[in-house]
């Protein structure tokens, strides 16, 4: 047993310097970048006629008069299952994206790496690349760090000021809020939010970086839960890298282990060093220098990992380099790994991390594990990759049925809510039965019953409505401060008490409850809507 | 910390609790961790000396910033009255007569005497205004003292046999069980009974046609139906405030009925007095 210290309970962070990178991801993500931040700064600069007596933003969040305007959509309140079916659809498509691609949410989309990468960006612009920035991090504060320091916190403040200012224009109208953010005429929930929102980009896109994923966010908790072993994600090919190293002499007896071990998988699955003596991984350590979490992925799958990667593109750069296929670091799923079969009876310490062959010793590769095929006598047996093995091709990982099942019930909820958006009235009539009482005699002896009825007028103009009711039975109706016409304002929702009356002695007014329908009719374009209720009589 | 274990994939100390072949690892939690810990110490003491806080024998701590949520509660009225001033000034000084031709007066008017009518009035009228015995429904079209919105605001504001106020709407009917005889009481029941229109015994009915008209035509007119300036109801209507079968009409007749209700001057402003008339006139009946 070691030492009885116990382990630290808390550990300082560990600073990252990643590398700047070239290559497909990179350019991939660079465009990402792109399109992301364009939408997000300049989405509520878009104009959008929707008449004089309407906001004319595209995009535009109305907390106040209670609408969402999207382009030609308008949502109202009573509207919002459009906004559950989104946030169904959006944690459907994440169940989708993950089983197939794991993090790449995380990895290309997620505001965090998004603008963490322009920070870094900017951070390489001023203070140079990975190695410039570990010796400025190292030198005291002299004048050229602080100069340095200085000028990279600016800019991100510059750009977190930015990203917390766009945000307020999706909630007014962007040139009006813009003149009055400027000559500090705008509320002070504007300041606070855009306050809020610099303070957290600053201190999360500047200092916070890959510790929001590891420490703060739910969501790689939540995806290490949808992900399988098919799920394709950014791994290390070992059978093929391993043993790492330099070439160098005395390998021969680890080249001789692999011989045991021969491979008749994909070309890019095979170790293609020319001495038949390494692994392809000359361990120079790039796609750790890249990876902006910090972390060395040829240690396997790793809950740090947001599969950004970043380290693809690194090492198919060495693997250029050096004259070897790409894709050592690749997108591949763990049953990708060609499988172990039980093999001959060698020299070698199980699991372990030497083995001695003909005199040399050398570094077993993982293929040369043991444990889990059965021992005979003393020798543990080295077992060896499948010869007749080849892993799926990429659309198998990507097309599988529980892809499908959540493709198929996106797709559902999408097009319902098309259909939905596309079949929805600009009238909006809701009546209410008054319950209290539930009917009352008039002088004549007549029956009355009472409703509330709400009308809502979602178009752009001023209607006219004219309310009728059909029922089996001999009903009137009547409405309270009006004949039989009412108008309802643009945009607005019109509450009237409605009465309906059944003739004293007549059935509806001595039977229990007689069913009836009310209609409003636009009297301009004959639009109508309906509901269903029910009429009280005393029920002798 | 007798028995250390060490995960060997990655060589971190496990905690020693496993559940199902899972085993925790014991890694360090960040430092900013603890920070961020501490910083919410920090924040709950600033926050417990600016708001109110600590118990004390009696109440607890105000607070540096003087925060109650009553007080709140009491801003925010104020602010709402406030923004309501020149509205309720409006309706305190209008001709009723004319309120519906303002529509958005009309409508502060309705909402505001809704609740006036909630708080003051449903305690007796029922809070959907359909009365109960001896106690008016509102949302018929029968109306005792006059149903227009004017005559409903003078109701309101002095009150039914309101001893008080001289301006008050007064009647009384006599108790004529000391004046008619049994017989005669029972004739007057059949002749209400006839006039409106329920089942009755025609040869008694005769007899308390005239009766009646010795009697209870001076107030209930001729024809039995009514007079708003007393007060007397209709007796031909669908609509009876004590009941219309042959034992109420009895127990009416003999005994008489003296229904009050207060006058709802000073506890109401002349403008909730509006309100809540533009609320009742607006519940169906109003004329
Ligand atoms: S970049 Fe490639 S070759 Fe270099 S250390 Fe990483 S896996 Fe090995
Ligand atoms: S291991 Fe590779 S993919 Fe994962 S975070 Fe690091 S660079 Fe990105």
């Amino acid at each position: 047993m070691a030492s009885d210290t116990p382990p630290p309970l808390y550990a300082p962070r560990e600073p990252i310097f990643p590398r700047r990178v070239n290559g497909f991801f990179r350019k991939f993500k660079w465009w990402i970048m792109i399109v992301t931040l364009g939408i997000y700064y300049l989405t509520p600069w878009i104009r959008w006629d929707r008449g004089p007596a309407l906001p004319d933003q595209a995009v535009l969040v109305d907390l106040a008069g209670r609408r969402f305007y999207f382009f030609w959509i308008e949502i109202w309140p009573h509207e919002f299952y459009f906004v559950a079916g989104l946030l169904i659809m959006a944690g459907l498509g994440l169940f989708l994206f993950t089983s197939a691609l794991g993090r790449v949410w995380c990895g290309y989309a997620c505001p965090q790496t998004v603008w963490t990468d322009l920070f870094i960006l900017v951070e390489r612009w001023i203070e140079g690349d990975r190695n410039a920035r570990i010796r400025l991090w190292k030198a005291d504060w002299d004048a050229r760090k602080w100069r340095l320091r200085i000028t990279k916190w600016a800019v991100w403040l510059l750009i977190a000021v930015a990203t917390g200012g766009a945000w307020v224009f999706y909630f007014a109208d962007a040139p009006t809020l813009a003149r009055d953010i400027f000559t500090l005429n705008a509320a002070p929930v504007a300041y606070a939010t855009i306050a809020i929102l610099t303070a957290t980009t600053f201190i999360f896109g500047g200092f916070m970086r890959e510790q929001v994923c590891i420490y703060m966010c739910p969501w790689p908790r939540i995806q290490g839960a949808m992900m399988d072993s098919g799920t394709l994600t950014v791994g290390y090919r070992h059978w093929r890298g391993e043993p790492r190293g330099k070439h160098r002499k005395g390998a021969r007896a680890a080249a001789e282990l692999r011989q045991a071990t021969p491979y008749s998988v994909a070309e890019k699955d095979l170790p293609s060093d020319d001495t038949g003596q390494m692994g392809d991984c000359i361990d120079c350590m790039a796609c750790v220098n890249v990876c902006p979490m910090g972390i060395d992925i040829r240690d396997g799958q790793q809950m740090e990992c947001i599969t950004c990667a970043l380290c693809i593109d690194a090492c198919d750069d060495v693997m250029a380099k050096i004259g070897k296929p790409r894709g050592l670091i690749d997108y591949l799923a763990l049953d990708d790994e060609p499988p172990l079969v039980p093999g001959d009876l060698a020299a070698v310490r199980p699991m372990g991390t030497e083995a001695t062959a003909g005199g040399a010793t050398a570094t077993v590769p993982v293929a040369g594990r043991v444990a889990d095929v059965p021992q005979a006598g003393d020798q543990p047996v080295v077992t060896r990759r499948a010869t007749d093995w080849t892993p799926k091709p990429l659309w198998k990982h990507i097309l599988r049925p529980r892809t499908i099942v959540y493709s198929v019930l996106w797709s559902l909820i999408g097009v319902g809510l098309i259909w939905a958006l596309f079949v929805r009235s600009d009238i909006g009539l809701t009546v209410e039965p008054v319950r209290n009482p539930t009917f009352i005699t008039l002088s004549d002896g007549s029956v009355r019953n009472a409703y509330a009825v709400r009308l809502r007028n979602m178009t752009g103009e001023d209607r006219q409505f004219r309310l009728l009711i059909t029922s089996d039975a001999p009903l009137t109706i009547s409405l309270e401060g009006a004949d039989d016409t009412v108008t309802v304002p643009a945009q607005e929702t019109l509450q009237q008490r409605v009465y309906v009356v059944a003739a004293p002695g007549s059935v509806p007014a001595n039977s229990d409850l007689t069913d009836l329908r009310i209609w409003v009719e636009d009297s301009e374009t004959g639009a109508r809507a309906s509901r269903e209720t029910t009429f009280n009589g005393k029920g002798e | 910390m007798s028995r250390k274990e060490t995960d060997k994939i990655t060589g971190v100390e496990t905690t020693g609790h496993e559940w199902d072949g899972i085993k925790e690892l014991n890694n360090p939690l960040p430092r900013w961790w603890l920070w961020t810990l501490y910083a919410t110490i920090v924040w709950s003491i600033g926050y417990t000396i600016a708001y109110p806080a600590w118990p004390l024998i009696k109440g607890a701590t105000s607070g540096l910033l003087g925060y109650s949520t009553r007080g709140e509660v009491a801003q925010n009225i104020a602010a709402v009255e406030e923004a309501n001033a020149a509205l309720t000034a409006q309706l305190a000084a209008v001709d009723l007569a004319t309120l519906e031709a303002d529509p958005e007066l009309n409508r502060f008017a309705t909402a505001g005497g809704a609740a006036v009518f909630r708080t003051n009035c449903s305690q007796c009228h029922g809070s959907g205004a359909a009365g109960a015995l001896g106690y008016p429904n509102l949302l018929d079209d029968d109306w005792l003292w006059g149903g227009d919105i004017e005559a409903i605001a003078y109701t309101v504001r002095h009150g039914i046999r309101n001893e008080a106020d001289p301006d008050a709407r007064w009647s009384q009917m006599p108790a004529f069980g000391e004046l008619l005889e049994k017989e005669e009481i029972a004739a007057l029941v059949a002749h209400v009974q006839q006039i409106s229109g329920q089942d009755h015994d025609a040869a008694l009915a005769g007899q308390g046609a005239e009766l009646y008209l010795d009697n209870c035509s001076s107030c209930h007119g001729e024809n039995g139906t009514g007079d708003r300036e007393q007060g007397a109801p209709n007796l031909t209507d669908a609509i009876w405030l004590y009941g219309g079968d042959a034992e109420a009409l009895e127990y009416t007749i003999r005994n008489a009925r003296f229904g009050i209700m207060p006058p709802w001057t000073p506890r109401l402003s002349d403008a909730e007095i509006n309100a809540v008339a533009a609320y009742v006139h607006q519940l169906g009946g109003g004329e």
